[in-house]
């Protein structure tokens, strides 16, 4: 069995033998301008894939004169949004307006930091991370419900209450699904939650509870995402853009960015919570294989199974058509939730009595 | 049964009492500018939440006085007007006109052109129903059928395009024939599109009718009874979801239809999903009908009379009907026996499916209004004209 030491920045802040003030703030100034880069290169790769996934579902070619294959087109659109003159109502509240996607950006953001990237990337290692990742993360809540209502139009409050009304209903299936999880690893550190799948992930290991918790997960998280077919706070056929509709230029792409972003961090989770994280796939008995899995390296294993579940939402979006909002109250209050209490329960039966591998 | 519609103006002022306590009605503008309401249509919506309480569609944005332009200009000009209505069956417009045209004229038609206009017809009706499949999934959020509807037109677009040149306003049946002959290769292309069609019909029904979200959406919503939708005027596939077999091909043939063997698609409820089954399956329909006359195109002549003859109809009122994509066009001419008639009315199948919605619409929410609006599948230049 590899074993795998967990360090991190904070950890290197702390045991380093300078720990002046001016290394800490090298330090900080680094991890700030990495995420930053980090976050738009993510976005930027996510809008191509995007595009370039939902052309070939449509039988179209998408993107290909800008740059080869077409991978400078997020780059001309984002610059283009960074042209474009910012315009606000007129009655608007000037104030929130403008702060609503940071909001937004900065929920996503904060709950970056506490992504496993592997054994030793990870920006803080809180002990109670998955906790901090679903209190930060329904922060961005606030920015769309700010966001809706200082816009001054009826379309855009609209949009906004139904995105409340949505997440705040489906943050609960996210946290039951998690408390699953949690009960069967015992922690509440993400990257113990990884280790704790070394000898088989969640979702093959915790019998039929841990792949209903999965699914609640992974329906709920689509919910968070605002995506089809949970898209209905932008639903564009009915509310025009939702609660955007009266943004432009960088400040729509705050809003953009945030959402693909979170796309990204959903599936990190997903992949952190039920299929490993960054530890490499295992056949049981089949050592030499499993030798030559551990050869790759976690960072490569845990982008490829984000990869994965990355291109399921985006194969689910180009897919389906978009519910009613009573329909999407009904199915997480009448479905998900008692599904995800009885599940809670039955976790907590098998972890007493031992019934998992 | 008598309908009251309410004017924008009886509707704004009608809920203007006070209430100290709880929710409150509101207004909201949906359109002309909206994604959903296909064009220029504006929907005034007296909203609770997201209840709709009333409708009111408020119309004009696009018209453009094509009747009274009719009154100036000669009866094969304004053929090329009927093109500018309900421009996704313009070559059933043209049809209708051309029909009281020659109708009035006791103008005798070969069967060549006979059969040449019932495939156009059918191939008219099938772009119509492809895009609109692709519309309807749009609008329930779903966006790629959108562009396989799309992909689907465009075959069927191009074999027009071939023969007369034109791609959206065809303008080919005239009075007296059709604009110009077929292709050689036109009965092959026509051929090879049915067998393409066929599958895909049947995948699209895999795709979107088998979907559970597209059943929910669409099952016992907006619901049109067989009363309101006569009392309402709908006709075509609105009125046959509805459960009335009205379809003037079958109960006034014209053209070849009295001579081809195909069923007219009836729908129970009148819901949604009624209105969605019943255009697929007249999409089949229509495939039957152009397979059965594609292989018998009689050889005449395309044109019975000159393109230059003067068109004078006799003195008296003329009237005559064509079943379109969307319903009945009934052309109304009132001739003082000049060039030009003397007043030219169409009653449009689209204004009258409009108005269906402020009832069927009414209590459900404002998604429920896109799909219901969806399923009428509007053409708004049509509606003004």
């Amino acid at each position: 069995m590899t074993t795998y030491h967990i360090e991190n920045f904070a950890n290197i802040i702390n045991n380093s033998y300078q720990t002046n003030i001016f290394t800490i703030f090298a330090y900080v100034l680094l991890i700030f301008i990495g995420i930053l880069a980090y976050i738009t290169l993510v976005a930027l790769t996510l809008i191509y894939v995007e595009r370039k996934v939902c052309a070939a579902i449509q039988c179209r070619i998408g993107p290909n004169r800008t740059g080869w294959w077409g991978l400078l087109q997020p780059v001309a659109d984002a610059i283009k949004l960074v042209l474009k003159e910012k315009n606000s109502p007129l009655y608007c509240d000037k104030l929130l307006h403008f702060i609503a996607p940071m909001f937004c950006l900065g929920a996503c953001l904060s709950s970056l930091l506490i992504i496993p990237f592997s054994h030793n990337i990870q920006v803080i290692n809180l002990n109670v991370g998955i906790l901090y990742w679903s209190a930060v993360s329904s922060l961005g809540i606030l920015g769309i419900l700010i966001a809706g209502w200082s816009s001054y139009n009826k379309w855009s409050l609209l949009g906004a209450i139904r995105s409340a009304s949505q997440m705040l209903s489906y943050e609960l299936s996210i946290i039951l699904s998690i408390m699953v999880i949690v009960i069967y690893a015992g922690t509440l550190d993400v990257q113990k939650i990884v280790l704790s799948q070394l000898d088989g992930w969640w979702i093959f290991k915790g019998h039929i509870v841990t792949v209903i918790s999965f699914l609640i997960f992974f329906v709920a998280s689509v919910a968070e995402l605002n995506r089809t077919p949970f898209d209905l706070p932008e639903g564009e056929s009915e509310l025009g853009a939702g609660f955007h509709t009266e943004y432009s230029g960088i400040q729509f792409g705050f809003f953009f960015l945030a959402e693909y972003i979170n796309v990204f961090i959903t599936s990190a989770i997903i992949v952190t919570l039920f299929l490993g994280g960054w530890l490499p796939f295992h056949l049981y008995g089949m050592l030499s294989f499993n030798n030559a899995m551990n050869g790759i390296h976690p960072i490569i294993w845990f982008f490829l199974k984000v990869s994965l579940i990355i291109f399921i939402i985006v194969w689910i979006r180009w897919t389906l058509p978009r519910l009613r909002i009573d329909q999407l109250i009904y199915l997480e209050w009448k479905f998900l939730l008692p599904l995800g209490l009885v599940n809670i329960v039955l976790s907590a039966i098998s972890v007493l009595y031992s019934f998992h591998f | 049964m008598a309908i009251h519609l309410r004017t924008l103006n009886e509707v704004l002022h009608s809920s203007n009492k006070k209430k100290t306590w709880g929710t409150k009605e509101y207004f909201i503008n949906m359109g002309p500018q909206h994604p959903s309401t296909h064009g220029v249509l504006r929907f005034v919506l007296r909203l609770e939440g997201e209840v709709v309480k009333e409708i009111i569609p408020v119309l004009g944005y696009i018209h453009r006085g094509i009747e009274k332009i009719g009154e100036s200009v000669s009866y094969r000009n304004f053929v090329h007007l009927t093109d500018r209505c309900d421009y996704l069956s313009s070559i059933i417009n043209n049809w209708g006109v051309s029909k009281v045209v020659e109708n009035a004229m006791q103008i005798e038609t070969n069967e060549r052109i006979e059969t040449i206009r019932t495939i156009f017809a059918e191939i008219q009706r099938l772009q119509s129903h492809t895009l609109w499949w692709g519309v309807f999934a749009m609008d329930l959020g779903a966006f790629t059928p959108f562009l396989y509807g799309f992909r689907d037109r465009e075959f069927l677009t191009s074999i027009v395009e071939d023969t007369c040149g034109s791609r959206l306003t065809m303008n080919y049946i005239q009075p007296g024939g059709v604009m110009y002959d077929i292709k050689p290769d036109f009965s092959t292309k026509i051929k090879n599109y049915i067998r393409y069609l066929r599958p895909r019909i049947d995948e699209y029904e895999q795709l979107v009718s088998n979907n559970i979200i597209i059943q929910k959406r669409t099952e016992n919503v907006g619901i049109l009874s067989k009363d309101d939708a006569c009392s309402y005027g709908t006709t075509g596939p609105v009125l046959r979801a509805s459960g009335v077999p009205l379809d003037l091909r079958k109960d006034h043939p014209y053209g070849m239809y009295g001579k081809v063997d195909f069923s007219v698609a009836v729908g129970s409820v009148g819901d949604c999903w009624d209105r969605y089954w019943v255009r697929i399956e007249e999409m089949r329909q229509s495939l039957n009908i152009i397979e059965q006359l594609i292989d018998n195109i009689p050889p005449g002549k395309h044109m019975v009379m000159k393109h230059t003859a003067k068109i004078k109809l006799p003195i008296g009122y003329h009237y005559d009907q064509v079943e379109t994509a969307r319903g009945i066009l009934g052309v109304f001419v009132a001739s003082d026996g000049k060039d030009s008639p003397y007043r030219i009315h169409l009653r449009s199948p689209n204004f009258n499916n409009l108005w269906s919605i402020t009832k069927m619409a009414a209590g459900l929410k404002i998604s429920d209004l896109v799909a219901i609006f969806s399923t009428l599948d509007i053409v708004m230049p049509d509606v003004d004209r």
